[in-house]
C-alpha cells in the first residue's frame, strides 16, 4: 500500500521520481503505465506542497489566452483530457470571465481573439444572462464570457494517480526525504533516502532519476551539482464558508492578484497573490494580502467582506526562469520546463521537470517520461491521455451533492464524525487503515476532514479518539496528534478571524481548552 | 443579489441547539435534523434540487429558526430545499390537493353533508389513503356549508366607527365561520367597523408543500385584495396564526417576493390577539368581561413564535375574571399545517403531539385553547377535547353569545364588503 515503509535497505527501479505533487505522481503513473519499474519518494505527504495548496482551478486556458498562448493551448488540451481520465476529480462548474467596473471592457476583445487563436472555446453572453447564472456577481459588470473552466480536487487527483501507479507496479513512498543523489562519475544512479517517520535510511538505485520537486527542484538539482533556477511565487488563497458562486468567476483582464473566485467542493476559494519568496518553505501570510484578496472579492461579489472566511493558506508556484532575471513573477511563463542535465551540465540519468501548473501536470509527466525513455532504451507510447483513473472509468464528473446523496436514504445507522464534510465513521476508519498513518493532517487531505466551517472543532477530537480506539496510537500519541493538528489548523484560521469565524473559534476554544484542557493533556 | 436565507448559514457554529429543540427529529430517524438539513446540507446544494430527499420530513414548524442563538434561518433553508426538490420531481397530486384549501372548500361546501360524511367515513378514508395518500386517521374539519364570506354579507354591523380589515383565511371561511363571527362580534363590541374583503388562500400550504410558483400567485392575489386597505391606513387582523405569518414575513422571506403592496400589507397585519392586546395597552379595549370560572389549558402554536409577539392571548385572557389559563410548555402539536395529514407522516405527527396531548389530558379540562386552526383540529383529534380559539373565550366573557343571536340572522348588510 501507498504508505508502507520500505523494509529493504536498498531498492532498485528503472525510474526514481522525486516529489509527490501532481507532477511527481503524474510521472510515476506515466512511467508505470509504460512498463517501467518506478519508485516515487516524497519528503512529506503526497500533495502537501504546491498541489495541495493551489486554488483548484482546472484552467480552460482563458486566463493565459492573451499573454501566454502556448500555456493556453496546453491548458485547453489537458482540460479536455482530464475531464475524461480524471472525471471523478473534476466538477464541471464552467467558467465566467467578467469585466467589472475596475476592468477595461476593451480587454474583452483581446480576450476573445486570444481564445480564438489558442482554441479555447469562449463565448460572450449578455450581462443579464451572466447575472442570472451567478446572481451574486457584481451587477455593474459590463461584459461576460463563458469558458470551460472547471474545479479540480487536487488530493483526489494526486491520490488517484498514486494508486493507479501502484496498480501498475510502482512504489509510492511518502515521508521519504532524499538526502543525497548517488553519482557514478557524471551519472546519477540513485538516491539515499531517509524514512522521516522511522528514521531508517536506505538507497534506491535507478537508471533515470526524475526531479519533479517543483519549487524545491533547485534544491534537488544542487545534490547533483546541477543548476535549476526555480523561483517560488507565493500565492495566497482564502476559503469561504460556502459557494458564493457556482462557476469559476475570473476578472477579464491581465492576470493579477485576487482575480479568481471559484467553487471548490463545499467552499469557494478566492485567489491569489504572487510574491517572490526566497525559500519555498518560508511562506508568511500577511494581513495586507488578506485585505487585498477580500477587497478584490468585494469587487467580484458585493458583500464578500461580510461573508464568512474559513481559512487562509499560501502555496508556492514553481516559476522556472532559464535566462535573464524577470522582475515580476507573473511575467514568467506558466508553461513547463523539461531539463535534461546531460545536455545542460553533462550529468546523465537525471532530468528535471518543473514550472507548469496542476492543469498541465499530465503533459509535463508525458514530456518527462518521453525524455526518460531515450535513456531507457527507446520510446514507449504514453498512455495517460487514454487510461482513466480508477473511479473515473465511466467519465462521470464529480458533483457537489455527492456526499449528501450518499447519506440517503435516511435513516442510516452510521455515525457522522465530521459533520461539515459528512465523513462517516467507517470512511474515516478505512482511510486510517489504508494510509497506515497517525497524522490527522494526512487524513484531512484525503477526506477533507475538519475542512468545513468549524475547522475541526467538533470532529477532530472524535477522530483522535478513533485513532486511539483502533490501536493506531497510544494515549499520548493520540493527544500529540490532536495537538499537532490544532496547531496546524490555527495557522490558517487566525489570519482571517473576524465575524462568524471568530465566534466559531471561541466555541472551538471552549471545547478544546475548557472541556478537554488540551494544553495539559499528557503527551 | 443578496440571498439572506442561504447567507445566514454562515452564522452556524454547530452548537446543536436547533437539534435539541426539533420536535420531529426527536421522534423519528427519518428526518436527520435541522442542523444537518439546514446549514450543513445547504453547503452541498448547487443550482439544481438537493440530493437529500430526507429534507421533506422537516415539518416546517420553524422552531429551529426561533431557537437558533446565531440567527440562522434554518427552517427557511429547509423550506426552500423542499421546494427545489418538488419543483424537480413534480409536486404529487396529494400535495397539490391538500395545498389548495380554497379548491377543497369550494368543492365541499355545496355538498357539505355528503362531504362531511365522506370525510369521516372509515371506508372512504381508507380508499383515500391508499389512492391519494392522506392518512385515514388524520384530523379533518367539517365543512360548515355556509361560508363565512356568505354569512358576513348578510351581517348587521355598525356603519360608523374606526374600520379594521379582517383576513379570515380558509379555515374560518369553510370550516369555522363561527370563529369569524365571534371575532367580528368582539371587534364590533369594541366599536370597530369590520371590513371583510373577498379573499382567497394566502398560498402557505402550497409553500409548505414545495410549490413556490403557485404559492406566489396566491399570495400576490390576496395582497392585491388587501393592499388598498393597508394603503388607506387600516389595520388588518387575522385569527389564523400561520396565514398571518405568511403575510407578515414568509411571503417575503421564503418566497422572496419583493413588492411594495406586500410590504405595506405586512406592516398592517396583526394577529387578532396581538391587535386586541395593543388596544388594551392603549387603554382602548373594553374590559366589561363577565366571570368565566373555567380552567383551560392553552397551547401557543409554534408558528406564533415567528410573529415575535409573545403569547398575547394569555395576556388578554388574564383580564377575564375567574378564568384560569394553564400555559402548556410544549412546542408543537405535530400537525404543522398539512404535514400530519400525509400517510407517511401521520405517525410522526402524532408522536410529536403526544406530549401536548398528555399534558392537556392531565389537566382534566374538556376544553383547550389554541390560536391556530389546524393545531386545534390536531389537539381535538389527539385528545378528544374540544379546542377553541382564544377569541371564543373573549366572546363568551363579553357576554356576546347571550346578547346576540348566533349565528347572525340575515338582514340589512352593513358590514362593508369591498371588492
Amino acid at each position: 500500500m501507498a504508505t508502507q515503509s520500505p523494509s529493504l535497505s536498498s531498492l532498485e527501479a528503472d525510474v526514481l521520481v522525486i516529489g509527490g505533487g501532481s507532477t511527481g505522481v503524474g510521472v510515476a503513473r506515466d512511467a508505470a503505465l509504460r512498463g517501467f519499474s518506478t519508485i516515487l519518494v516524497e519528503r512529506s505527504d503526497l500533495a502537501d506542497g504546491t498541489t495541495g495548496r493551489f486554488h483548484g482551478l482546472l484552467h480552460s486556458g482563458g486566463r493565459y489566452a492573451v499573454k501566454d498562448p502556448s500555456a493556453a493551448r496546453e491548458c485547453i488540451a489537458e482540460n479536455r483530457i482530464l475531464r475524461l481520465t480524471a472525471a471523478d476529480c473534476v466538477e464541471d462548474t464552467g467558467g465566467l470571465f467578467v469585466s467589472t467596473p475596475w476592468d477595461d471592457p476593451e480587454y474583452g476583445d483581446q480576450f476573445l481573439q486570444g481564445c480564438k487563436a489558442t482554441g479555447v472555446p469562449a463565448e460572450e453572453i449578455p450581462v443579464a444572462e451572466a447575472l442570472r447564472r451567478e446572481p451574486r456577481v457584481n451587477p455593474d459588470i459590463r461584459r461576460a464570457f463563458l469558458v470551460p473552466d472547471a474545479a479540480l480536487d487536487p488530493w483526489k487527483l494526486v491520490w488517484g494517480c498514486a494508486r493507479s501507479a501502484e496498480e501498475h507496479g510502482a512504489r509510492i513512498l511518502p515521508y521519504c526525504r532524499v538526502l543525497y543523489l548517488e553519482m557514478d562519475g557524471d551519472r546519477v544512479v540513485g538516491a539515499d533516502v531517509r524514512n522521516e517517520r522511522s528514521g531508517e535510511e536506505f538507497r534506491i538505485h535507478a537508471t533515470v532519476v526524475i526531479n519533479a520537486a517543483g519549487a524545491w527542484a533547485g534544491q534537488i538539482a544542487d545534490l547533483a551539482r546541477c543548476t535549476v533556477n526555480v523561483r517560488a511565487g507565493m500565492g495566497l488563497m482564502i476559503a469561504m464558508n460556502h459557494r458564493l458562486v457556482h462557476m469559476c468567476v475570473n476578472r477579464c483582464k491581465r492576470p493579477a492578484d485576487g482575480d479568481i473566485l471559484l467553487p471548490l467542493r463545499t467552499a469557494c476559494v478566492i485567489g491569489t497573490t504572487d510574491v517572490f519568496v526566497p525559500d519555498p518553505d518560508q511562506t508568511e501570510i500577511r494581513q495586507e494580502d488578506i485585505d487585498l484578496l477580500l477587497d478584490e472579492g468585494e469587487k467580484l461579489v458585493p458583500g464578500f467582506r461580510q461573508a464568512r472566511a474559513l481559512h487562509a493558506w499560501a502555496g508556492v508556484r514553481p516559476l522556472f526562469e532559464d535566462t535573464a532575471k524577470v522582475a515580476e513573477t507573473r511575467d514568467v511563463t506558466r508553461s513547463h520546463a523539461l531539463l535534461d542535465h546531460s545536455s545542460r551540465e553533462g550529468v546523465a540519468g537525471f532530468l528535471t521537470i518543473t514550472g507548469g501548473k496542476t492543469t498541465t501536470f499530465r503533459l509535463m509527466a508525458e514530456a518527462a517520461v518521453d525524455a526518460a525513455c531515450r535513456q531507457l532504451g527507446g520510446p514507449r507510447p504514453c498512455r495517460t491521455a487514454d487510461v482513466p483513473l480508477s473511479g473515473s472509468e465511466n467519465h462521470a464528473l464529480y458533483q457537489i451533492s455527492h456526499r449528501l446523496a450518499e447519506r440517503e436514504p435516511v435513516p442510516q445507522a452510521e455515525e457522522i464524525i465530521c459533520e461539515c464534510e459528512l465523513i462517516t465513521r467507517s470512511r474515516l476508519e478505512d482511510t486510517i487503515k489504508q494510509r497506515d498513518t497517525t497524522s490527522l493532517d494526512d487524513i484531512r487531505r484525503l477526506l477533507r476532514l475538519a475542512m468545513g466551517p468549524c475547522q475541526g472543532g467538533f470532529c477532530i477530537y472524535r477522530a483522535a479518539g478513533i485513532l486511539h480506539q483502533g490501536g493506531h496510537v497510544d494515549q499520548a500519541g493520540a493527544n500529540q496528534t490532536l495537538l499537532d493538528f490544532l496547531e496546524e489548523r490555527w495557522k490558517g484560521v487566525h489570519p482571517i478571524l473576524h465575524g462568524d469565524q471568530l465566534r466559531q473559534a471561541r466555541l472551538d476554544d471552549w471545547i478544546f481548552q475548557g472541556i478537554l484542557d488540551v494544553e495539559h493533556v499528557p503527551v | 443579489m443578496n440571498d439572506a436565507i442561504r447567507d445566514s448559514l454562515d452564522h452556524c457554529v454547530k452548537c446543536t441547539v436547533c437539534e435539541s429543540f426539533c420536535p420531529v427529529s426527536q421522534v423519528t430517524p427519518l428526518f436527520p435534523g435541522p442542523k444537518y438539513a439546514g446549514p450543513q446540507a445547504e453547503r452541498y446544494r448547487g443550482a439544481g434540487p438537493s440530493a437529500d430527499s430526507s429534507v421533506d420530513y422537516c415539518s416546517g414548524c420553524g422552531i429551529c429558526t426561533q431557537v437558533c442563538p446565531q440567527d440562522v434561518k434554518i427552517a427557511e433553508i429547509n423550506s426552500r430545499a423542499r421546494a427545489a426538490l418538488w419543483e424537480k420531481r413534480g409536486v404529487p397530486l396529494r400535495n397539490q390537493l391538500i395545498a389548495r384549501p380554497t379548491v377543497i372548500g369550494r368543492l365541499g361546501t355545496p355538498v357539505a353533508p355528503l362531504a362531511n360524511w365522506a370525510l369521516h367515513n372509515r371506508t372512504v378514508r381508507g380508499v383515500v389513503q391508499s389512492v391519494i395518500g392522506i392518512h385515514r386517521d388524520a384530523p379533518m374539519p367539517s365543512f360548515a356549508g355556509r361560508t363565512f364570506q356568505r354569512r358576513s354579507r348578510s351581517h348587521h354591523g355598525p356603519s360608523a366607527g374606526p374600520a379594521v380589515v379582517y383576513f379570515h383565511g380558509c379555515g374560518t371561511n369553510y370550516y369555522e365561520p363561527r370563529v369569524g363571527e365571534m371575532l367580528v362580534a368582539v371587534l364590533e363590541h369594541n366599536g370597530f367597523r369590520v371590513i371583510v374583503p373577498p379573499q382567497d388562500c394566502c398560498g402557505l400550504p402550497l409553500q409548505s408543500n414545495g410549490n413556490f410558483p403557485a404559492a406566489r400567485t396566491y399570495v400576490r392575489r390576496l395582497v392585491d385584495r388587501l393592499a388598498p386597505h393597508a394603503r388607506a391606513g387600516l389595520p388588518i387582523v387575522s385569527n389564523s396564526t400561520s396565514c398571518g405569518l405568511m403575510l407578515k414575513r414568509e411571503a417575503h422571506e421564503i418566497l422572496g417576493i419583493e413588492d411594495d403592496d406586500l410590504a405595506i400589507v405586512s406592516k398592517s397585519m396583526y394577529d387578532v390577539c396581538e391587535f386586541l392586546l395593543g388596544l388594551h395597552e392603549r387603554g382602548e379595549l373594553r374590559t366589561d368581561f363577565n366571570s368565566l370560572p373555567l380552567t383551560i389549558p392553552y397551547h401557543a402554536p409554534c408558528q406564533q413564535r415567528g410573529h415575535g409577539i409573545g403569547k398575547p392571548a394569555l395576556d388578554l385572557l388574564a383580564l377575564v375574571p375567574d378564568l384560569n389559563m394553564i400555559e402548556l410548555d410544549v412546542d408543537c402539536c405535530g400537525i404543522a399545517g398539512t404535514y400530519g395529514l400525509k400517510k407517511e407522516k401521520y405517525d410522526i405527527s402524532m408522536a410529536v403531539g403526544k406530549r401536548l396531548f398528555d399534558d392537556i389530558a392531565a389537566t382534566g379540562s374538556r376544553v383547550a385553547a389554541c390560536d391556530s386552526e389546524t393545531c386545534r383540529w390536531q389537539i381535538t383529534h389527539g385528545t378528544g377535547v374540544k379546542s377553541v380559539h382564544p377569541i371564543e373565550l373573549l366572546y363568551r366573557a363579553y357576554g356576546l353569545g347571550r346578547n346576540r343571536s348566533v349565528p347572525v340572522k340575515a338582514g340589512r348588510p352593513t358590514a362593508q364588503v369591498n371588492a
